[in-house]
């Protein structure tokens, strides 16, 4: 996100893609260069070999950050290298929130504490820090990147103090713009 | 105009010397031991001395200064929850007289909104509490020249004590407990700090506000806030704010339907991330966008210039 032109204020923007690739070695790949070299970071690939569409194609769902400037060119880009995009732009994720949690983060699952997050619908860890400073059995903290459904942080924030309320966690929570400028 | 003054803590001693130079005589004083009163006006720095010497203001019996003439009483007792007494009791005998009330207290206003209003209401006297949030920041009567239902939300930094402490995890890496203790050797924070960084003094500005938002119906109290405190912050919390162009304040937010405050993750540079002991008030008005007041809101002389500025208000 640092490479954005000046005239790229936006920040980058959470996408769903979804291909349809024929069975070849290499369709995937093909697909996801054009991603990479549009500056497109990718959240995640769901690529379902075995459910194959009636033209005999394999779906694939990409989920991807981009500056909305360069989804277009992106978009452009995945059909001029044949790729079938079949559906492009719906912003299923679309609102970004960080949220700190601190407490016996490692005795208490990291990697169960971000699938709880993701096992809300629509929320997506697209990033975590950590900091353990007193080493793994000690209070640490984290610092997570979630990726939600746009106008709706507050049902993601209240998915999240639960469960930093199950966990014994402290969390602190962005502080959300309801409208009026900065 | 005659002020009484009860309580002689920093609030009251500073009303007491600051009163002459806004042209009031102060008549009465009491504290928890006695009262000092003058008809013809009190000498400020007679009382200050005794209170130093002795721990009082005075030997006098406090109904003399609660029944003596004054026209309006200066409610700077300290904060009881619940209840709000004894301090409720002194506003009721200063409305049932007929006189003007002016808090410093956050107690009453916080905790029986509604019977002090309606203590007013079958008063000749005024209830003021411009005091109660913010110390010198005017946030009470800037939501009342706005009116309060063209105020959608005040948020703001409410106290300085923690964000002082934040302020110092934030710049020199301390844990919670050195900048605690930093704070305590500064005068900054209390021997008992719990009221300031377990959020309740923060989260008793919350209710005001959210009360001159509703204008008590419904009416909030210390119970209806949502509060967490900053006790639970750890260094490492800091740090990874600041990587990510950030930091971490004690935040309390006060609307028509909630009042909830807790740390808050904003941007190290925005405009909610005042330094130190400094408080901040952000008003989302209906037509005019977002006001910023930020200021000294704690402290003697600070809190007693918007309880004189109170006084000035009334009739």
């Amino acid at each position: 996100m640092t490479d954005g032109t000046p005239e790229e204020t936006s920040q980058a923007q959470a996408y769903t893609v979804r291909l349809e690739l024929v069975d070849e070695p290499g369709a995937l790949l093909d697909a996801l260069r054009p991603i990479a070299d549009h500056g497109g970071n990718l959240l995640s690939i769901l690529h379902e070999r075995g459910n194959v569409t009636p033209r005999g194609r394999i779906p694939v769902e990409i989920d991807l950050e981009i500056h909305p400037e360069r989804f277009d060119d992106l978009v452009e880009a995945l059909r001029t290298a044949g790729v079938n995009v079949v559906e492009a732009g719906e912003e299923r994720y679309s609102e970004e929130l960080t949220v700190l949690l601190s407490g016996p983060l490692v005795a208490t699952d990291l990697s169960d504490t971000i699938s709880e997050l993701e096992a809300e619908s629509n929320v997506a860890v697209t990033d975590i820090s950590l900091s353990a400073p007193e080493g793994a059995d000690a209070t640490a903290s984290a610092r997570f990147r979630l990726a939600t459904d746009r106008g709706d942080p507050e049902s993601t924030l209240a998915h999240v103090r639960a469960l930093a309320d199950r966990k014994g966690l402290t969390v602190v929570e962005p502080q959300i713009d309801h409208g009026g400028e900065a | 105009m005659r002020v009484a003054i009860a309580g002689a803590g920093a609030v009251g001693r500073a009303v007491l010397e600051l009163a002459g130079g806004y042209g009031h005589d102060v008549t009465a004083i009491f504290d928890s031991s006695g009262a000092a009163v003058d008809t013809d006006g009190l000498d400020p720095e007679t009382v200050l001395d005794r209170k130093e010497q002795t721990g009082s203001v005075g030997s006098a019996d406090r109904d003399r200064a609660l029944d003596g003439p004054y026209d309006v009483l200066v409610e700077a007792t300290p904060v009881t929850l619940g209840d709000a007494q004894p301090a409720f009791g002194y506003c009721r005998r200063a409305l049932e007289r007929d006189r003007h009330l002016v808090l410093a207290n956050k107690g009453p206003v916080a905790e029986r909104y509604s019977a002090l209003r309606a203590l007013e209401a079958d008063s000749a006297g005024t209830v003021r509490f411009e005091a109660t949030v913010g110390g010198a920041i005017p946030a009470i009567r800037t939501i009342e020249d706005y009116g309060p239902s063209k105020v959608r939300a005040v948020r703001g930094v409410l106290n300085g004590t923690a964000n002082f402490v934040l302020t110092r995890m934030a710049a020199e890496g301390l844990g919670y407990e050195d900048a605690l203790l930093e704070a305590q050797d500064l005068g900054v924070a209390e021997a008992d700090p719990s009221f300031d960084v377990e959020g309740t003094d923060a989260a008793l500005k919350g209710v005001i506000l959210a009360n001159v938002l509703t204008g008590g119906d419904p009416e909030f109290t210390l119970a209806d806030a949502t509060v967490d405190g900053i006790t639970d912050i750890p260094a490492s919390a800091l740090e990874l704010a600041a990587e990510d162009g950030q930091t971490v304040r004690l935040i309390g937010e006060a609307t028509r339907e909630t009042v909830r405050v807790g740390p808050r993750l904003i941007p190290e540079h925005g405009t909610l991330a005042v330094s130190g002991t400094r408080n901040i008030v952000q008003l989302d008005t209906e037509h005019a966008g977002r006001l910023n007041i930020s200021g000294r809101g704690a402290g003697g002389p600070e809190t007693a210039t918007a309880v004189l500025a109170d006084i000035g208000r009334l009739g």
